[in-house]
């Protein structure tokens, strides 16, 4: 190949090729890519069903947090109106996202699950007191959800399982714990289904994890597109997935035009009931 | 004065106001249009070369991104005009014009349409048509170097000044090429004006010089005009990972802009001289719609020239940029030969017709000699080479002295 003289007329095949391959940018503002399962973003401290905090207020979050971005201030429950089940509860609770690195080491170390974290990654703020959250922007709200707050780009699915957050599927490298639930339901979000593990019984469907070589087939070498996918094969299980994703839209258009197939009855029989 | 107008049938009947104004209307439509044509032809060619490399390209400036060449300009208008402190401050403001014009006035000669008639007056659609319609071409593809040569010099900069040397030299070099092939159209034209042959090619797609000239001086052309252009992949003159930005490293604000825009004027200029020489200009099938033979020649013209403009970009796309021996070597060694000989047979063939293809065995001959001729030279150069080619280098010092007697 190397040594033909005209093997740079390969390059403009695959050039051209390239025009109706699809396209692997998602055009940011507008749409985004869906989130992984497991993305680390914005914390929210929880609550309990019955509406009280998580929070012990132990502090554990902020020694193991290596950024140091954590501020926790533990205070007695008052006796008649309590604010979370415990002895203790967050008094005072701050993370300055100018630090933080969304290491998640906080949700590891929490004993109680009361902070968990969010898939919220676009804040941005004008100045420095801003960064700082404070427990009352970080506490979900009477129906478990994070609040969300005026300046935060919220999209739809940021806030999915917010609070199911799951440790590694096999903890120590245990087998025994693959496949099971590793994190309690919570108020606002059912239970989140098991991921699977190293044994590969997952669920990629419900865990809304998809892996790269099937988002990109498109792009792959021919000998690593399966080869049910390849050729007529392939164009006809392309067509399907295609069919499916437009189905919405087809039974929009169809609605519509039966819409206004039966206005424009309406109008006609109108009409001739008006020259009768 | 007369004799220079004689070819253009507007100034047949004298020149009064109405002409002028005829005239006026023409070259303010050019303008226009050549200027919204740029910018569109900024925009597919960041639109096509994304798609070819499954991006998206340009598409928050209007719909699909259309504005966003409006944009960069508005932008370059207001940036700060910077003047090196070792820049020749006239002829440094003067080289962007200079860059320019001659993309102007190039497209004047350029056949976009047919002829139509209003009152007594028969209008050619383009701009002029001077006798010397396709010299005018080559003179201000000539005059273009001079923008890009001046350009660099008066940087008083080293990268600018590398690459406007090498910038003449290139166009230097592929003139030779150009020009020869622009002579095998004119010999079966039988004329320089544009105009004159785009009509020999009328009446149908065999009568293309594409296919009256045997296709090849189509691909000498291409390659001598995409080198010409400074395009990829002969785009040496601002090969960034050598020389910065080329010739125009110290150009700022609208300065560098009027640059950009003369490389992209350039580019479908030329893909409308590749249309007006190879392929019959505005000439194509017209349907017996009414007013047909006014507006289909023009949109024949458009797609052709969009479809040259689409495989300069695909050029871009393709092809990795050569190396500048490379270059030199395929302008020299192989393209001017090749045209040259192809010219012998074509003027040979238009002299004697059949009997011309006796000159297939002279230029074979000449060829092979030539061939071994250039193969000799390399050969015998290489004991004296002062740098020898990457990979045969040796060290001085593990050399054998032998003039020392030390093995």
């Amino acid at each position: 190949m190397k040594d033909q003289p005209l093997s740079f007329l390969g390059g403009f095949k695959l050039t051209f090729q390239h025009l109706t391959r699809p396209r692997v940018t998602t055009s940011y503002p507008d749409d985004k890519k869906p989130k992984q399962p497991r993305q680390h973003g914005r914390h929210v401290l929880n609550r309990y069903e019955d509406g009280m905090e998580k929070c012990i207020g132990c502090e554990l979050c902020a020694g193991v947090c290596p950024a140091d971005c954590i501020y926790v201030r533990g205070l007695d429950n008052p006796p008649d109106h309590p604010v979370s089940p415990g002895e203790r509860y967050g008094y005072v609770y701050e993370i300055n996202y100018l630090r933080c690195i969304h290491c998640d080491l906080c949700v590891e170390a929490c004993p109680t699950e009361a902070i968990t974290e969010s898939k919220l990654f676009e804040f941005s703020f004008s100045n420095r007191s801003d960064a700082i959250y404070t427990k009352n922007e970080l506490l979900v709200d009477d129906q478990g959800m994070p609040q969300k707050l005026p300046w935060e780009d919220w999209r739809e699915g940021d806030d999915m399982m917010t609070s199911g957050w799951m440790r590694a599927t096999s903890p120590s490298g245990s087998a025994a714990y693959e496949g099971e639930v590793q994190w309690a339901g919570e108020l606002g979000y059912g239970v989140r289904a098991p991921e699977g593990g190293q044994s590969g019984h997952r669920d990629d469907a419900l865990t809304g994890t998809k892996p790269l070589r099937e988002v990109l087939e498109a792009h792959l070498l021919a000998e690593d597109i399966p080869l049910a996918h390849r050729g007529m094969q392939g164009r006809v299980w392309r067509a399907k997935i295609g069919a499916e994703k437009n189905k919405k839209k087809m039974e929009a258009t169809r609605a519509r035009l039966k819409a206004a197939r039966a206005s424009r009855k309406a109008a006609k029989n109108e009409k001739s009931e008006g020259k009768a | 004065m007369t004799a220079f107008l004689a070819t253009d049938p507007l100034f047949a009947q004298g020149i009064n106001w109405q002409v002028l104004v005829i005239v006026f209307v023409k070259v303010l439509v050019a303008f226009v249009a050549l200027l919204t044509a740029t910018a569109m032809m900024i925009w597919f060619e960041r639109k096509v070369i994304s798609d070819m490399q499954s991006r998206i390209g340009p598409n928050r400036a209007g719909p699909w991104g259309l504005l966003q060449t409006l944009a960069d300009g508005t932008k370059l208008v207001f940036k700060e005009d910077l003047l090196p402190d070792h820049a020749d401050s006239f002829t440094f403001k003067l080289a962007p014009y200079l860059s320019v014009l001659p993309a102007f006035v190039a497209f004047a000669v350029v056949p976009v349409g047919g002829v139509i008639r209003i009152g007594s007056h028969i209008i050619e659609l383009q701009v002029a048509d001077p006798p010397i319609g396709i010299l005018l071409v080559l003179a201000m593809s000539g005059i273009a170097v001079y923008g890009v040569m001046l350009a660099g010099w008066s940087s008083g900069s080293k990268y600018p000044l590398l690459g406007s040397v090498r910038a003449s030299a290139q166009v230097i070099s592929y003139e030779a090429a150009l020009g020869m092939t622009v002579v095998t159209v004119v010999l079966v034209s039988r004329s320089l004006s544009t105009r004159a042959i785009v009509v020999a090619q009328s009446g149908g797609f065999w009568n293309w010089n594409l296919i009256r000239l045997g296709f090849l001086p189509f691909i000498f052309f291409m390659i001598a005009i995409t080198a010409e252009l400074t395009r990829p992949p002969f785009d040496l003159t601002e090969a960034e990972s050598e020389l910065v930005g080329g010739f125009h490293t110290e150009y700022s604000s609208i300065r560098f802009g009027m640059f950009y825009l003369a490389e992209f004027m350039n580019t479908i200029t030329m893909s409308a001289v590749v249309v007006t020489l190879f392929f019959g200009g505005p000439d194509g099938l017209i349907p017996p719609w009414p007013g047909a033979t006014i507006y289909m020649p023009i949109i024949w013209f458009l797609l052709k020239t969009v479809a040259f403009c689409f495989i300069y970009v695909w050029f871009r796309a393709a092809l990795p940029r050569l190396r500048y021996d490379q270059l030199m070597d395929l302008g020299w060694k192989r393209l001017i030969p090749m045209t040259l000989a192809w010219l012998l047979l074509v003027a040979s063939i238009v002299t004697w017709h059949w009997r011309g293809l006796l000159m297939v065995p002279v230029v074979l001959v000449a060829g092979f000699l030539l061939v071994r001729a250039s193969k000799l030279g390399a050969d015998r150069s290489e004991e004296s080479l002062v740098l020898p080619p990457v990979g045969r280098r040796v060290t001085p010092a593990l050399r054998p002295r032998e003039d020392q007697g030390v093995t």
